[in-house]
């Protein structure tokens, strides 16, 4: 392949009416990642071109588009893998106001993250060295926190596709972050939190987090645990 | 549209945000932070391996301590270090570190509950703490959550274009909306800077695509000098292909690095220390072997590249250990460390030097200060250990922060700014619609890479006087070409074009501080290795290079050394 067809959507507040797609030739080279091939574009074709990006190496969160059917990250995916025939389409996320071309406005997404009070939350006095917390402990929220907060989950909800008051899975795997931490004391008001219409309960177990989600998180898993523990408390089988 | 703040940050990474939290608690309730990015994206994410302080934690660590730290660093600097400052890092390492702790940061543990701590190069104890090896992706989400905690003020995707200094005093910014294009004025009590280092400049880094060095150009332009810009660090394990950053951790852990003979090669340049030796001197190793032609992919296209094995300490520990080094290994160069030797190299890692300051960020320039990889304290002198940028961003944030507090609680804003803050809007508006006119005979994105490689193989691992005096030359030429670029993208909304171009002038510009620096520097020491000048020379340059801006080019000079604790002596690992 020395060729390939970079099939981009387009839409400029400046001077668009309507969004449209728009292709480009794009010259390959093996190992070629989608990001490569957007910057290639911009910086050889159409410098007018936007799209969000930093690391290039899938651990910054900047660059989660909708590429050839699937939520993923710009710089992880390669070309060749994206291919629909000798086109790679790229669309911004969907759900999301587009600001210009691939770039969306992300704000929504921030502020259903602070919902959630996503710090740690420990009223005791603060020793003079660590807490302690055992390895297994430290364990229970492993992959939480690999959450890099790209976005992919969030846009490919369809809980929260007509419903933005919906947390999200991002929020919800940052809320059970903290509540499986052994030196989070906030256990009850962080189900407060979570445990509500537009919480735990607007998750309607799809897994489309799990699918879009490049760190491998199990956001429904993380979802289902908050929805158990809140049962168990309006049960009074736990007390906090 | 003017802002008006006390206390503004600019940039939101570890540095920018731990000196918010700083200001904020010390009182300041008027603290906004601005990002090009939303923070959490900020660099910082991407460190891996880890944080040092004499925790004293692991069981071959208990009798470690800060002046053991100290001296490690110092010696790791090849002694250009300040030692009072080097002592300030190694003093505050502890509480700093328990303190991210206190904030839930997700530190790996030992079994006895408290924080694990490895080995790293150069480091005489396992001093390193860690989050498998996503620390600086832990500490950075923990140290933002801490800001959220506090509802300190954001304002994200703006991009700064110039400090605005007036008589000494810094009075404020002009910023760019990059979501609608609008250009801003930010009228300060006191700014600090923590936009990161300059790794762009370089072909072949690891750094994100952003880390163009923007911060230190703003600041240089702006008459603030410039310290010791000739120490890049060269990491000696980039993965080959992308230069993606394969952490010192994967050493710690026990990998080794072997030659194409199957030469676990260390052993004749750092017999004790062996694949923990200090960067500079397992860069230079393994540029050796490559061009002596032991490397493999020799003369190939992407250059040599020497083989980082970690076959030997089994899935189990590697999954454990270093996950994200093997999720990195299969998504982008498409092998399993598990059962596969990584190809690495020599690739440019990070921006010794920087904005001159003080352990207090404090900087020539009043009410301006610098922390983090953008600023030089010193106290990585000619070479950082690995492990000690994390920490550097936390203690010197935080202390900057403090200071800056102290700062706007004695005094009030800058007399006469709104007529300047105007004067800098107006020259920032020609500017660009200059670069929108401009003959569009030159290329930017092709004078960049241009640029890159020329600091690559002209100011690089391994250095001399015809090297150099072509790489200077070149990068001068650079400078009058740029002239000739144009934006070619005139809208408004998120303009990557004109960012690109109005980077691409500061990055030229730091680059002939480098070059220069480099080439006025007449001996090898750290990271600054020269075939002609072999060895290190105390009599003429135990000293710090001070660069200063001017409109026909770099001028230096040159500044003491702090020397409290430790006498140079011969580095030996």
């Amino acid at each position: 392949m020395e060729n390939f067809k970079l099939k981009v959507f387009r839409y400029d507040p400046e001077t668009d009416a309507e969004p449209r797609y728009e292709e480009f030739t794009v010259t390959y080279r093996e190992g070629m990642t989608v990001l490569e091939a957007l910057l290639s574009v911009l910086e050889k074709q159409d410098s007018s071109l936007a799209f969000r990006y930093s690391c290039r190496e899938a651990i910054c969160g900047s660059c989660a588009m909708y590429i050839s059917g699937a939520y993923v990250l710009a710089c992880r995916v390669q070309v060749k893998d994206a291919l629909e025939g000798d086109t790679v389409t790229v669309s911004p996320l969907p759900h999301m106001k587009v600001v210009k071309d691939l770039v969306v406005d992300m704000s929504k997404f921030w502020e259903n993250y602070e919902r959630v009070k996503p710090w740690i939350i420990n009223d005791g006095p603060a020793p003079e060295r660590e807490r302690r917390q055992s390895p297994a402990d430290r364990a229970k929220y492993n992959k939480e926190i690999d959450c890099i907060l790209c976005g992919g989950c969030f846009a490919a909800c369809p809980s929260g596709a007509n419903n933005e008051e919906y947390l999200g899975a991002h929020a919800l795997v940052w809320a059970n972050r903290f509540f499986v931490d052994s030196r989070d004391t906030a256990k009850k008001e962080r189900l407060e939190l979570t445990a509500t219409e537009y919480g735990v309960f607007r998750c309607h177990t799809v897994f489309n987090c799990v699918e879009a989600c490049p760190k491998h998180i199990n956001q429904t898993e993380a979802i289902q645990n908050l929805k158990k523990a809140a049962m168990a408390y309006r049960l009074g089988l736990t007390k906090y | 549209m003017q802002l008006n703040h006390q206390v503004v940050i600019v940039g939101g990474g570890l540095a920018g945000l731990r000196a918010a939290i700083a200001a904020h608690d010390s009182g300041v309730s008027d603290v906004v932070i601005i990002s090009q990015l939303p923070p959490v994206r900020s660099h910082s994410v991407a460190a891996a391996g880890g944080i040092n302080g004499s925790l004293a934690n692991h069981p071959n660590s208990k009798d470690d301590n800060w002046e053991k730290h100290m001296f490690d660093t110092v010696k790791g600097s090849d002694f250009l270090a300040d030692q009072d400052a080097a002592e300030v890092m190694a003093k505050e390492a502890v509480p700093r570190i328990i303190e991210m702790e206190h904030w839930g940061c997700p530190f790996s543990r030992n079994d006895d509950g408290t924080i694990a701590q490895r080995p790293f190069g150069g480091a005489g104890y396992p001093r390193t703490c860690y989050a498998s090896d996503k620390t600086g992706h832990a500490l950075l989400h923990t140290m933002y959550q801490q800001t959220r905690k506090r509802g300190i003020k954001v304002l994200q995707e703006y991009v700064v274009l110039e400090l605005v200094v007036r008589d000494g005093r810094a009075i404020g910014l002009v910023a760019l909306n990059f979501l609608t294009g609008e250009l801003i004025t930010v009228k300060a009590q006191a700014i600090l800077f923590a936009t990161g280092g300059a790794g762009k400049i370089y072909a072949h880094s690891t750094n994100n695509l952003l880390n163009t060095g923007l911060g230190i150009a703003l600041a240089y332009h702006a008459g603030v000098p410039i310290k010791d810009m000739e120490f890049i660090q060269f990491h000696p394990t980039g993965l080959w292909g992308t230069n993606i950053l394969m952490t010192e951790g994967c050493r710690g852990e026990g990998g080794y690095l072997v030659n194409n003979l199957g030469e676990r090669f260390m052993v004749k340049y750092a017999p004790k220390a062996m694949e923990l030796g200090p960067r500079d001197i397992v860069a230079r190793s393994i540029q050796t072997e490559i061009n002596e032609g032991r490397g493999f992919n020799q003369g190939g296209p992407g250059g040599g590249y020497v083989h980082l094995d970690l076959r030997h300490l089994g899935e189990a520990k590697i999954d454990e250990r270093l996950p994200e080094v093997r999720e990195i290994c299969l998504n982008f160069a498409g092998l399993d460390p598990v059962t596969t030797p990584i190809p690495v190299q020599p690739s440019q890692h990070y921006t010794m030097g920087g904005i001159d300051c003080n352990v207090n960020g404090e900087t020539k320039v009043t009410g301006f200060y610098a922390a983090g990889e953008c600023a030089c304290v010193s106290v990585h002198g000619a070479n950082r250990l690995g492990g000690n940028s994390l920490l550097d961003t936390i203690v010197f944030g935080k202390l900057a922060g403090d200071r800056m507090a102290a700062f706007v609680a004695g005094g009030s804003g800058p007399a006469n700014a709104d007529a300047a803050l105007a004067e800098a809007l107006t020259n920032i508006k020609h500017q660009i619609t200059a670069l929108q006119n401009g003959a569009g005979t030159e290329d930017g994105p092709s004078l960049r890479v241009e640029l890159q490689q020329t600091m690559f193989h002209h100011i690089g691992v391994f250095r001399d006087e015809t090297l150099m005096t072509d790489g200077l030359a070149k990068v001068r030429r650079l400078r009058e070409r740029y002239k000739q670029v144009k934006v070619r993208h005139t809208g408004k909304v998120y303009n990557m074009d004109l960012l690109q171009q109005l980077e691409l002038k500061g990055m030229i510009d730091v680059a002939e501080a480098i070059a220069a620096g480099a080439l006025a520097r007449k001996e090898s020491r750290g990271s600054h290795a020269r075939r002609d000048f072999t060895e290190r020379d105390d009599v003429n340059f135990l000293r710090h290079t001070i660069a200063s801006y001017t409109p026909a080019g770099v001028k230096l000079d040159y500044s003491p050394v702090a020397i409290t604790r430790f006498q140079p002596e011969a580095r030996k690992y």
